[in-house]
C-alpha cells in the first residue's frame, strides 16, 4: 500500500511544476531548477513522488548520455511512452524534475516506464528513494579528480547503494564494475571478436594491475584499453565472468555492422561510428533494450534510422577539407586519450586543435592541471599529425605535456582565446582537422569550426 | 657511480598525475637510472641507498598494501631518512609515515615514524589551491584529497605543532595547510619531503625541482627538462594564484 503524501510534498510539487511552467513560458527547457526546489522543499520528494511501473537506470563513468540516448531513441521509434531525463540533468534534482513533469498534481504518475541516466557520484541521493528495476553500469574510470577521486571510490559508493533487488547489466570486460553487488542478479554485456580493438593502446592508466582480493598480479588473456580486458588472478581466481549474455561476436568496422549472440537469438545491426567505444555503446544499449523486454527485430530497425549524435562529434566538408568538432571531455582522462586513439587511426594528414581548458575554472580558480598526465596525449605523437594548436589559458602546461610526450616543438602552436585557434592552423597542410572540446567549450569548437571554414571556402592558407 | 632513483610500487602510486613526477625526473636527468619496484618485489632501498626514493598519492585500499609491505621495513626507511637519503612523498603517501589513520571503520595503523595521525573523510572531499613559501621559493600545487592531518598530542604551547616547528616544510600563504588550524603544508625531516600537493608536484614546481636535484641529491650539473615550457606555465600559475579573484 503506498504511503500518503505530505501536505509538505504537495506543495513542493506545485511549487515545483509552477517553476517548470514559468520555464517552459520563457522558452527553456525543465532543467535541474524545479526539482532542486522541490527537494528543497521536501527532503524526501524522490521518495514521496510515484514512479513509473519500471524504471531502467544508467550509470558509469563514460558512455551513459549516449546509451540513455540510443535506448530512449529506440523507445521512441517503437512509440513506447516514457520518462527519460535528456534535458533535465543526472542528479537527484535532475530525476525529480523529470518525475514530476509526469506526475500529476497530487504526485501520481502518469507514464509506466523510465530511462534515466544516473550520475554515479550521486546514487547516494537517489537510490535511498528511488529502486530502479534494471541498472545499467557501462564502467567504472578515472574521472573528475576533483570530484570522483578515483573509480575505486565510485566503486565503494555503488556498492553500498545500489538496491539489493535491481537486476545489473554489466561490462562483462570492465573488472572494476562487473563484481559489483555479488548478490544481485546480473547479465554481462561484451565483445567477443578478439580480432578488432586488442592489445593496440598502452595507456598510463591501468588501473587493475593487481587482483583487489589478495593483491596478486592480475594475468590478462588480452586488453582492449586501459583496464577494460579479460583477465584472472592465479592465486584466488578472481576474474572476469567466462561468457557474456549479450557478445558481439564479429565487429564490421569498414561495414558498420555488429554481430550480436543474445539470450533471444543471433542478429546483427547498425554500428554508429568505428570507435571501440561505439561498439561498447551500441552493446549496451542492446543488452539494455531486451532486458527491458524489447524485441531485437524492433531494436535492430530502429538503429538503422539513427545517426551519430551532432553535439558529440560534427562534421564540416568545406573547400576540400573535413573540419571535425569531437567532444573529449575535460579532466577525464580516459574520455580525452579514447578521443587521441581515435584520431591518430584516422586516415590522412591531421591536425589537432586543443579546446579542453575547463570552463568554468577558466573563469574563477585556476584548474587543476593533473588529469593532463594521466591523458595518452603520447598517441598525438604521430607523424600524419601535422600540427597541434592548442588554444586557452593552459596552453604553456599542456604545450610542456605535449613536449613530454614526444611531439616536436615545431609542431606546436598555441593561444590564449580559443576562437584564435582556427588563425594558427596550417590547413594547406592538412586533409583533416580534429577539434577537441569539453562539453561545456562546444561554443568554441563550433566558432572554430566555422571560421576554418570560411578560410577553407576561400582558399586562404 | 650511476645515480639510482627508486620508484615505489608504481602500478598502484599513479594517482592524479603523480607517476608524471618521476617522468619528468627522468628528462631532467638522463642519465639516472629509474627502479621501479613492484609491490610483490623487496624494494632496492632494503639493501642499497637510492639517490632518491619516491612515492606517489594511491587509492585508500591501495594505501593500507603499502602500510603492509612497508611496516617491516620501517627501521630501514628511518635509517636512510638519519642518513640523509633523498626521499619525495607525495598526497597521501605521506599519511603512510604518520601514526595512523582514523577512518569510519576503526584506525588504521601506519609507519609510526612521525607523531602525526590523519582523519579521513570518505564523504567529503577537500579540493585546495595552495600557494606558498619554501626557502625563498614560491611553492604552487593543488590539494585533492579526503584527509586532514594533525598531531597526535600537541606540546605544552598548543599552538605548536610538528608540521610548524620539528619538521617545516611549506609555509602556507593561501589555501589550506595540514589542516584548518596549521598554516604549513607537508613536512620536512632531513633530506625527506613530504606533500599532499599534486598537480604534478615537481611539474609545477621547477625551482624546487631544480633545488632538489642539484642541492638534495647533489647532482650539481642537473638541469631542467623543457625549461623554457615549464617557466612559462610556472609563471602564469604564480600569476593566477596571485590574482585576488582566484577562488581558492
Amino acid at each position: 500500500m503506498k504511503e500518503k503524501k505530505t501536505g509538505r510534498f504537495l506543495a513542493a510539487l506545485a511549487e515545483g511544476k509552477a517553476i517548470a511552467a514559468a520555464l517552459k513560458v520563457v522558452g527553456k527547457n525543465a532543467t535541474q531548477l524545479p526539482g532542486r526546489k522541490a527537494i528543497n522543499l521536501c527532503p524526501d520528494f524522490l521518495g514521496q513522488i510515484d514512479k513509473p511501473r519500471k524504471t531502467l537506470g544508467i550509470t558509469g563513468t563514460n558512455g551513459k548520455t549516449t546509451v540513455s540516448n540510443l535506448v530512449g531513441d529506440v523507445f521512441s521509434d517503437m512509440g513506447v511512452k516514457f520518462i527519460d531525463n535528456r534535458f533535465g540533468g543526472n542528479i537527484d534534482a535532475g530525476i525529480a524534475s523529470a518525475l514530476m513533469k509526469e506526475a500529476t498534481i497530487r504526485g501520481k504518475m502518469k507514464k509506466r516506464y523510465a530511462v534515466l541516466e544516473i550520475d554515479e557520484r550521486m546514487t547516494t541521493k537517489i537510490f535511498p528513494y528511488y529502486q530502479p528495476q534494471l541498472l545499467v553500469v557501462t564502467n567504472l574510470f578515472r574521472d573528475s579528480y576533483r570530484r570522483n577521486a578515483h573509480s575505486e571510490y565510485i566503486a565503494d559508493i555503488l556498492g553500498m547503494t545500489i538496491p539489493k533487488d535491481t537486476r545489473l547489466i554489466l561490462n562483462g570486460e570492465d573488472l572494476m564494475s562487473n563484481h559489483l553487488c555479488p548478490d544481485n542478479p546480473r547479465v554481462y554485456f561484451g565483445i567477443e571478436d578478439r580480432s578488432v580493438f586488442v592489445g593496440e593502446t598502452d595507456n598510463i592508466i591501468q588501473d587493475m594491475v593487481a587482483c583487489p582480493v589478495c593483491g596478486t598480479r592480475l594475468d590478462y588473456e588480452y586488453v582492449r584499453y586501459n583496464h577494460i580486458g579479460k583477465a584472472k588472478c592465479p592465486a584466488c581466481g578472481f576474474g572476469s565472468p567466462e561468457k557474456f549474455d549479450y557478445a558481439v561476436t564479429k565487429a564490421d568496422i569498414p561495414g558498420r555492422r555488429l554481430y550480436i549472440r543474445s539470450p533471444k537469438g543471433e542478429f546483427d545491426i547498425k554500428l554508429l561510428g568505428d570507435n571501440v567505444t561505439d561498439i561498447y555503446n551500441t552493446i549496451t544499449a542492446v543488452a539494455a533494450l531486451m532486458e527491458f523486454g524489447a524485441g531485437k527485430g524492433r531494436i535492430k530497425e530502429a538503429f538503422e534510422k539513427m545517426e551519430i549524435v551532432k553535439t558529440r562529434y560534427n562534421e564540416l566538408d568545406a573547400g576540400g577539407k573535413k573540419l571535425i568538432t569531437i567532444v573529449a571531455k575535460g579532466q577525464n582522462p580516459i574520455a580525452c586519450s579514447r578521443v587521441c586513439d581515435f584520431v591518430r587511426k584516422e586516415q590522412g594528414k591531421k591536425a589537432v586543435v586543443l579546446l579542453i581548458d575547463d570552463f568554468f575554472d577558466r573563469k574563477e580558480t585556476s584548474e587543476n592541471i593533473a588529469w593532463f598526465f594521466d591523458t595518452d596525449f603520447e598517441f598525438l605523437n604521430d607523424p600524419e599529425i601535422r600540427q597541434i594548436v592548442i588554444g586557452g589559458h593552459r596552453q604553456y602546461d599542456l604545450r610542456l605535456r605535449l613536449k613530454m610526450a614526444g611531439i616536436p616543438e615545431e609542431k606546436i602552436d598555441g593561444c590564449d582565446e580559443e576562437p584564435d585557434t582556427a588563425e594558427l592552423v596550417k590547413l594547406s597542410e592538412v586533409e583533416k582537422v580534429f577539434i577537441f572540446h569539453d562539453i561545456y567549450t562546444s561554443h568554441y569548437a563550433e566558432q572554430v569550426q566555422k571560421k576554418l571554414g570560411s578560410i577553407a571556402e576561400g582558399g586562404r592558407r | 657511480m650511476s645515480t639510482v632513483i627508486e620508484v615505489l610500487f608504481p602500478e598502484f602510486c599513479n594517482m592524479f598525475g603523480d607517476s608524471s613526477n618521476m617522468k619528468y625526473l627522468k628528462h631532467c636527468l638522463p642519465d639516472a637510472e629509474f627502479k621501479y619496484t613492484a609491490y610483490t618485489d623487496e624494494p632496492y632501498f632494503v639493501k642499497d641507498k637510492p639517490a632518491l626514493i619516491y612515492l606517489g598519492a594511491m587509492t585508500e585500499k591501495k594505501q593500507e598494501l603499502v602500510i603492509k609491505k612497508l611496516l617491516p621495513l620501517k627501521e630501514r626507511l628511518a635509517d636512510l631518512i638519519k642518513q640523509g637519503v633523498p626521499m619525495l612523498f607525495t598526497n597521501n603517501a605521506l599519511e603512510v609515515l604518520g601514526s595512523h589513520i582514523e577512518t569510519d571503520e576503526g584506525n588504521i595503523e601506519c609507519l609510526g615514524l612521525y607523531p602525526f595521525k590523519t582523519k579521513r573523510f570518505m564523504m567529503n572531499r577537500i579540493n585546495s589551491l595552495v600557494r606558498g613559501q619554501f626557502k625563498g621559493m614560491e611553492i604552487v600545487g593543488f590539494k585533492t584529497q579526503f584527509t586532514k592531518a594533525y598531531d597526535c598530542e600537541k606540546g605544552k604551547n598548543v599552538h605548536q605543532s610538528m608540521f610548524e616547528t620539528e619538521f617545516p616544510f611549506i609555509r602556507v600563504d593561501k589555501g589550506l595547510g595540514m589542516n584548518e588550524d596549521i598554516d604549513r603544508e607537508g613536512f620536512r625531516d632531513n633530506n625527506l619531503f613530504a606533500t599532499y600537493l599534486v598537480g604534478p608536484f615537481l611539474i609545477l614546481n621547477p625551482d624546487f625541482t631544480l633545488y632538489l636535484m642539484r642541492e638534495v641529491m647533489q647532482l650539481k650539473d642537473a638541469k631542467l627538462a623543457f625549461e623554457p615550457e615549464i617557466r612559462a606555465a610556472y609563471k602564469r600559475r604564480v600569476e593566477e594564484f596571485h590574482n585576488p579573484k582566484t577562488e581558492y
